[in-house]
């Protein structure tokens, strides 16, 4: 067993045991906690696969500056323990086994397909340098249109979040 | 060496897990990191193919579906809110009018 397969089955464990926590915890402030653990996971697995920028941006980006949103929004709206409501018993009856036959279908497909490559670790140019050419010349447009992407975010989110005119004329 | 197979049950997991807490979860903000957690499932077969192929342009991609998840989670943080303050109640059962 090699020392790469190791660490891949401690951040996959990790990551799967935050998914499943997510799934599990009724109070949102714990589903949010679980997720930055699968976040902090999925960074060790790019790391493994060679991809040092995307593990820092998902580091920096993904388990900061999103997840600090979220925790910042269930504290602002105090959100509490999720209610419990009544599911239908067709669909777990149903649901459940085919869930668990699709899963082996797929895992069976995937592992007799591409059971023999294995990932060659480390010997990608994932460097910055190699990056940063591929992102300022090749997809520079692309570049360019997130960035006016992120632009309507940002008045989009002002204007849906600010309070209406006359709600907030009433208050005061 | 982990074989590709390995990487891409691991992000079909995640993404299955995704998938059944956006249907299950009731609270919309759970519901809503659910929706992240199905990202995340994806970019880790993005890399892992990257890695495989030796093609870095997959790497760009994860930064362009993380971009693109950072403007979607302030819009729909935003909505959130704005669901929040007109019908007091995160929860989607409850939101089930378009116009109040």
């Amino acid at each position: 067993m090699s020392f790469h397969l190791i660490l891949f089955l401690l951040f996959g464990a990790v990551s799967v045991g935050g998914a499943i926590n997510l799934l599990a915890q009724r109070h949102p402030i714990n589903s949010a906690l679980s997720l930055i653990a699968v976040m902090a996971a999925l960074a060790g697995d790019y790391l493994l696969l060679g991809a040092e920028f995307v593990a820092a941006v998902q580091l920096i980006v993904y388990a900061g500056a999103i997840m600090v949103l979220f925790v910042f929004v269930i504290m602002l709206l105090n959100a509490g323990v999720e209610e419990e409501t009544k599911g239908s018993r067709v669909a777990i009856l149903v649901g459940v086994p085919g869930m668990l036959i699709g899963g082996v279908l797929v895992a069976w497909v995937v592992l007799r397909r591409s059971g023999t490559e294995a990932v060659p670790i480390g010997a990608m140019p994932g460097h910055p340098i190699d990056i940063a050419q591929l992102l300022f010349h090749d997809f520079l447009l692309p570049f360019e249109v997130t960035s006016i992407l992120i632009l309507i975010a940002i008045m989009g989110a002002v204007v849906l979040a600010s309070k209406p005119e006359s709600a907030a004329g009433k208050v005061e | 060496m982990v074989p590709l197979s390995y990487y891409l049950l691991l992000s079909g997991f995640l993404f299955a897990c995704g998938v059944a807490g956006f249907l299950i979860k009731r609270n919309i903000i759970t519901i809503f990191m659910s929706i992240e957690l199905m990202l995340n499932g994806v970019n880790l077969s993005f890399v892992a193919f990257a890695a495989h192929w030796h093609a870095l342009a997959g790497q760009i991609f994860v930064f362009f579906v993380m971009v693109v998840a950072a403007a979607e989670s302030a819009v729909g943080l935003a909505i959130i809110i704005a669901v929040y303050r007109t019908r007091e109640t995160l929860n989607v059962d409850q939101v089930n009018l378009l116009k109040l």
